[in-house]
């Protein structure tokens, strides 16, 4: 057995580039399909934690998915807002312990900014129940004060006392500056890995001053007010985005949800944050379905490719297996050296893909968690991913006994002086 | 030591999907320590007839002894082995592992065959000095050495290949058109050569060749047309 090893190593090493290439090919395919699932898994686990504790998002009525894409995630937009008199009516419903509106928009320098109350920070979870903390800092007190997520601060470098200016809606376009009322960074919360972490956290009121002297998405020309001023206009919000509600008992979750999707004065919807994320995941199980199944039609590629350039560099290798056979090796000997190698270059292909995976999650995780807040963990591989790339491997084994069985079969028939 | 290195006695061999017996040979007996040359034209059985010696073979009848051990009782794996114990090799040409040093190529057999193994370090004192004091012999410079086999001339391969053949001191040493690639006077030397040398092992030579002219370098010569029974293919 070592000198069949031996055999078919310094064999593997003479054809390093042919089989150097098919190696790599084995390895970029099953960089696909474990990269896809370890992408899908990650994301899904990241959606889950990014929000909890939340029983009811309340929002205008329209598309739950898009409700909570935005209100949660930040993604999107919703356009309804939710007046003020039905936010004051859910927090003053006797099954509602707590409320947190808030309200979506503005933005800094690409970062959202989300005005709100700070009940937000006292009844906001995300992963296992887990509150927010800050970093650094207190939070809002003040019209014109800032707490920044942990993201915004790190890549901004933003410090406590700085100041700086909010944009309206995505910043884009001139005039569309904030820039007569900056505000003063009073607190940085601690790293989450959720949306939070690029989010500006504002109060309602500090919202509302902003946007006194604007109208219809533009600043009303010849008006203008200076920020001290606003502080003598009525600040309470006419509107929300979305209404965060936690219940006194959860058992009630159901009821408030009809209460709300009836509610007579505005067309409301009440969105359970789970069912939303099960509806989103429906939507994208298509998608991830036809992403597998084109992954793993590239690893069958792969491997096929494989199986290709071991077969065709047996046909120049008959004169080498006669001489093994010469010299006493075995057809089953010829079988092995053949298997071997096209075996070991599948199982070493998809380890280098599993490897490349956890390379390129450990590049492409900053990314992602700066411009999505999505985190993807750096950790094992799960079992699925273990199963995905045993597949792949034994697939591999198994495609190279084709081989194998050619050569055995050539062998027999050949003897110690090919036919060619 | 009484049994003869070779003995066949009616065999008969048809390929696969063939009515006709390709070799059909009533008895054909080789001595210990003889070298004989057998003649034959391409595509008479000379190669099919090698392969029945070495046991990749069987025929459908008759019997195939080889140093007094019966190939055709034996199981294939057996034969295998019993190949690689008893007997060396040496092909037309390409007789090499191309991606081998020439030391490897010469011990492929010790790598395969304990027995050779053993007989070569009874000579040496590593496996590396005996297949040097043989590549020496077949007058290899020590300079040609370390240089990768596919830069040898061809002569030069099959002096290689006989030092390969020769390893571990196998009983039998069979030759099929080693010098169909060599010029007139390489043949002769070559020949020489590996008559000498098996002479000097004690082992028994058969050449097979389709050039008579080379058949003085053996101590008897026979046509493989005479051996056959059936009439001598048209």
């Amino acid at each position: 057995m070592r000198t069949l090893l031996a055999l078919a190593l310094r064999s593997a090493w003479n054809r390093r580039l042919t089989l150097g290439l098919t190696l790599a090919a084995v390895a970029l395919s099953s960089l696909l399909l474990l990269g896809v699932e370890r992408l899908r898994a990650d994301l899904r686990a990241s959606f889950a934690t990014s929000v909890s504790g939340v029983d009811l998002i309340v929002g205008a009525r329209g598309s739950p998915v898009a409700l909570m894409l935005y209100s949660v995630f930040r993604m999107g937009e919703v356009t309804q807002n939710v007046s003020w008199a039905s936010a004051q009516w859910l927090a003053q419903h006797p099954a509602v312990a707590w409320t947190v509106p808030v309200s979506l928009g503005d933005s800094h320098r690409g970062y959202p900014v989300l005005g709100t109350t700070t009940a937000y920070f006292d009844h906001f979870r995300y992963g296992d129940r887990r509150a927010l903390a800050l970093a650094e800092g207190r939070r809002f007190d003040e019209l014109y004060e800032a707490v920044l997520g942990a993201e915004v601060a790190a890549r901004l470098g933003y410090r406590l006392g700085q100041r700086i200016t909010l944009a309206h809606g995505s910043g884009e376009g001139p005039g569309m500056e904030h820039g007569d009322k900056p505000f003063t960074v009073v607190g940085i919360l601690a790293r989450t890995g959720t949306p939070v972490d690029r989010s500006v956290h504002i109060s309602l009121e500090s919202m509302e001053a902003l946007h006194l002297d604007w109208a219809g998405g533009a600043p009303i020309p010849g008006l203008s007010i200076p920020p001290a001023l606003a502080r003598k206009f009525d600040l309470t919000p006419k509107a929300v985005t979305a209404v965060f509600v936690g219940l006194e008992s959860r058992a009630a979750v159901f009821g408030v949800q009809r209460e709300v999707n009836a509610h007579r004065d505005e067309a409301l919807m009440g969105v359970l944050p789970g069912v939303a994320l099960d509806e989103l995941w429906q939507l994208v199980a298509v998608a991830e379905r036809y992403a597998r199944l084109v992954s793993m039609l590239v690893v069958a590629v792969g491997l096929t490719g494989l199986v290709a350039v071991v077969l065709a560099g047996l046909n120049e290798r008959r004169r080498e297996l006669a001489i093994l056979r010469s010299v006493g090796a075995r057809p089953r000997d010829v079988f092995a050296l053949l298997a071997l190698e096209g075996g070991a270059v599948a199982a070493l292909g998809a380890l280098a893909g599993a490897l490349l995976v956890a390379v390129l999650v450990l590049l492409l995780a900053p990314w992602l968690q700066a411009h999505y807040g999505l985190t993807l963990s750096g950790g094992a591989p799960s079992a699925q991913q273990w199963r995905l790339l045993a597949g792949i491997i034994g697939v591999g084994v198994l495609a190279s006994l084709i081989p194998g069985w050619r050569a055995y079969r050539l062998s027999l028939a050949d003897g110690m002086t090919p036919r060619l | 030591m009484t049994e003869p290195a070779v003995r066949i006695c009616d065999l008969r061999f048809a390929w696969p999907g063939q009515a006709a017996a390709c070799l059909d040979i009533a008895e054909f007996t080789v001595a210990r320590g003889e070298s004989v040359f057998v003649h034959g034209e391409s595509g008479s059985g000379k190669s099919t007839l090698l392969a029945l010696l070495g046991g990749v073979l069987v025929p459908q009848a008759g019997s195939v002894n080889v140093l007094g051990t019966e190939l055709t009782r034996l199981s294939a794996g057996s034969r295998d082995r019993f190949r690689v114990d008893h007997t060396g090799f040496i092909f037309q040409q390409f007789n090499l592992i191309p991606y081998l040093s020439m030391q490897d190529n010469v011990l492929l057999p010790c790598r395969f065959s304990e027995r050779r193994r053993q007989r070569a370090l009874q000579r040496s004192a590593t496996l590396a000095d005996e297949a040097r004091r043989l590549l020496a012999e077949l007058d290899l410079d020590p300079s040609l050495w370390r240089r990768p086999v596919t830069q040898l001339s061809v002569g030069q391969q099959q002096r290689v290949a006989a030092a390969r053949a020769l390893i571990g001191e196998p009983e039998l040493v069979i030759a099929d058109e080693p010098t169909s690639a060599l010029d007139a006077a390489r043949q002769a030397a070559f020949l020489d050569l590996l008559a000498r040398e098996c002479a000097q092992a004690g082992a028994t030579l058969i050449f097979v060749s389709h050039d008579s002219r080379l058949a003085s370098h053996c101590s008897r010569a026979v046509a493989l047309a005479d051996l056959q029974r059936a009439a001598a293919p048209a």
